[in-house]
């Protein structure tokens, strides 16, 4: 069953065609990879996903449902959550705090509530904070709960965007290079606990440049140049296909 | 040195209501980085909506002074929050997405056109706020006078500061907030609807600038169709003394600036009181544009 799926979704910014007639379906339950040089578009395809930008042709289904119009939060509600190419934690907010900022989406009792701190409003607030406790837990960085998101190492405030991304219980969790600026070891790490969440019954889709974290982990890997989609299939298809070759290395016919 | 402690009272009094002010445009500003320089016509608005209801209607007669009083402040805050959001819908939603001078030109558009809307309904001259409501219980408390006014002026304003306070730090709305000021893109993309944070800013600031109308109207006794002007610029300056942006900074900053000016009335010259205010905005502008908290407490709203 198909949970993502993008039919010829075009996305042009002045003269520049970011993202030209993109088709593509992504698997419940498979980990997928978007590859492909810089510049191809494939944060483009992300922003699109997620609502931040709208395509200009083209639809993009999430369970079935058209994202048309849809705003970045209500996009998040149906269950879509990402991380960033460059962190975009809330730097001054306590770990604890970035989590729980994923966990809004979730709440039923409103802002009056809030005010009058009636009865299910505190029983939802000990809850939700139970969960982000779990989240963090599940990442690791339990125990860093109460530090400023900003004071923890590159390598942990990556695991901590994933965290509060998972917070906003995702049905589909986007990665946009999780891996980059990592060392060998925390690659490795990142590596288990993709395997961990997609465990969860999360689909995942990851833009990386690691070509050896994506050919490990990927069920499916989509390649990208120009804007358009020349390849996709297994990581060993995608490995020996000449497109994808000469898209990455250049012609070898001078 | 006699009359010290009652000059601090005094300064705590006017101060607390400059902090109440002051948060409206802090809070604004932590969202939405625009200066909302209609916020002090909405604490006129507020002065004069306690005005129909404690003066021409007579409430406090009719329910005594404690229910009136309460009864009329939640009218106030009701009706000046409704005119913030209203304020919002027309006039910077639809500049959402341009430049932030066109906003800025919409907020002193907004300004004016309030200040002459009330200046119509209720005329030019100054309106007795006569509503004699407390009694006028001065405590002798070690020598010095206390006045049961400014003690009820000033518990107000901080009871009001420190529930918006735990509302901004302990609920999940609150950090809500505090998301969006920090990076309202990564905000919405963690399910925060911003839009809703927006609005839920311009019903609470306006609704403690309202407030912060009503007890000056209680307090003076008199009350104008500009007397925004100079207690928006007065709170304005509080915001950028404690860092604009930074809600505990707002409340400290309205506090400093209240004992400035009544010490420096006092000890100076009466003369000097605007003068004083503002030379301290200019020297902050100048050497400290964060604001006087360091560095690490002035975490922006």
């Amino acid at each position: 069953m198909l949970i993502l799926s993008l039919s010829s979704v075009t996305k042009t910014f002045g003269g520049l065609v970011a993202v030209a007639g993109v088709s593509l379906g992504v698997e419940r339950g498979q980990i997928a990879g978007l590859i492909g040089p810089n510049g191809a578009g494939k944060t483009t395809i992300f922003n699109l996903i997620t609502g931040s930008i709208r395509p200009d042709d083209g639809h993009i289904f999430f369970s079935g449902r058209s994202l048309a119009g849809l705003k970045p939060h209500s996009v998040v509600a149906l269950g879509v959550a990402r991380t960033f190419q460059t962190i975009r934690l809330f730097p001054r907010l306590t770990v604890l705090d970035n989590v729980l900022s994923g966990c809004h989406c979730r709440l039923v009792s409103g802002v009056v509530a809030a005010l009058l701190r009636l009865p299910s409003q505190r029983l939802e607030e000990k809850l939700v904070l139970k969960r982000a406790m779990a989240e963090l837990e599940f990442v690791g960085l339990a125990e860093r709960w109460s530090a400023e998101a900003g004071s923890l190492s590159y390598g942990d405030q990556r695991r901590l965007e994933i965290a509060r991304a998972l917070a906003t219980e995702p049905k589909l969790l986007i990665l946009d290079e999780p891996a980059g600026g990592m060392n060998e070891r925390e690659t490795a790490n990142l590596m288990d606990l993709v395997g961990q969440i997609r465990d969860r019954d999360i689909t995942i889709m990851l833009i990386e440049h690691d070509m050896g974290f994506v050919m490990r982990v990927c069920h499916r890997v989509f390649v990208m140049e120009n804007g358009s989609l020349i390849a996709e299939g297994a990581p060993l298809e995608i490995q020996t296909n000449p497109r994808v070759i000469e898209a990455y290395l250049g012609r070898q016919d001078d | 040195m006699a009359h010290f402690v009652e000059q601090i009272i005094f300064g705590l009094t006017v101060g607390s209501v400059y902090a109440l002010i002051a948060l409206g445009y802090t809070m604004v500003y932590g969202v939405m980085k625009l200066i909302n320089f209609a916020h002090g016509e909405l604490f006129a608005l507020g002065a004069f909506v306690g005005y129909i209801f404690l003066v021409t209607l007579n409430w406090g007669g009719l329910l005594g002074p404690a229910l009136a009083i309460g009864c009329v402040a939640i009218i106030v805050c009701v009706a000046t929050a409704l005119a913030g959001h209203a304020l919002e819908r027309v006039a910077y939603r639809p500049l959402r997405h341009s430049d932030r001078l066109a906003a800025v030109v919409s907020a002193l558009g907004a300004s004016i056109f309030l200040q002459n809307v009330i200046m119509v309904v209720w005329g030019a001259q100054y309106r007795a706020f006569n509503a004699s409501l407390l009694p006028t219980i001065v405590w002798r408390v070690a020598g010095q006078s206390v006045p049961l006014i400014r003690v009820f002026v000033f518990l107000t304003a901080v009871v009001t500061m420190a529930g918006l306070y735990l509302f901004i730090n302990r609920t999940r709305f609150g950090l809500a907030i505090r998301a969006a000021a920090i990076d309202q893109g990564a905000a919405k993309l963690m399910g925060v609807d911003v839009r809703k944070v927006i609005a839920v800013v311009f019903l609470i600031g306006p609704a403690l600038g309202g407030l912060a109308g009503l007890l000056v109207g209680i307090y003076y006794g008199q009350i104008n169709f500009n007397m925004g002007q100079m207690y928006g610029l007065k709170a304005f300056t509080a915001a950028v003394i404690g860092g604009i942006g930074n809600i505990g900074g707002a409340m400290i900053g309205g506090l400093l600036l209240g004992l400035l000016e009544t010490l420096g009335d006092a000890y100076i010259s009466g003369a000097w009181k605007d003068a004083l205010a503002f030379v301290a905005l200019i020297l902050i502008l100048v050497f400290r544009p964060t604001g006087i908290l360091p560095e690490r407490v002035a975490e922006k709203l």
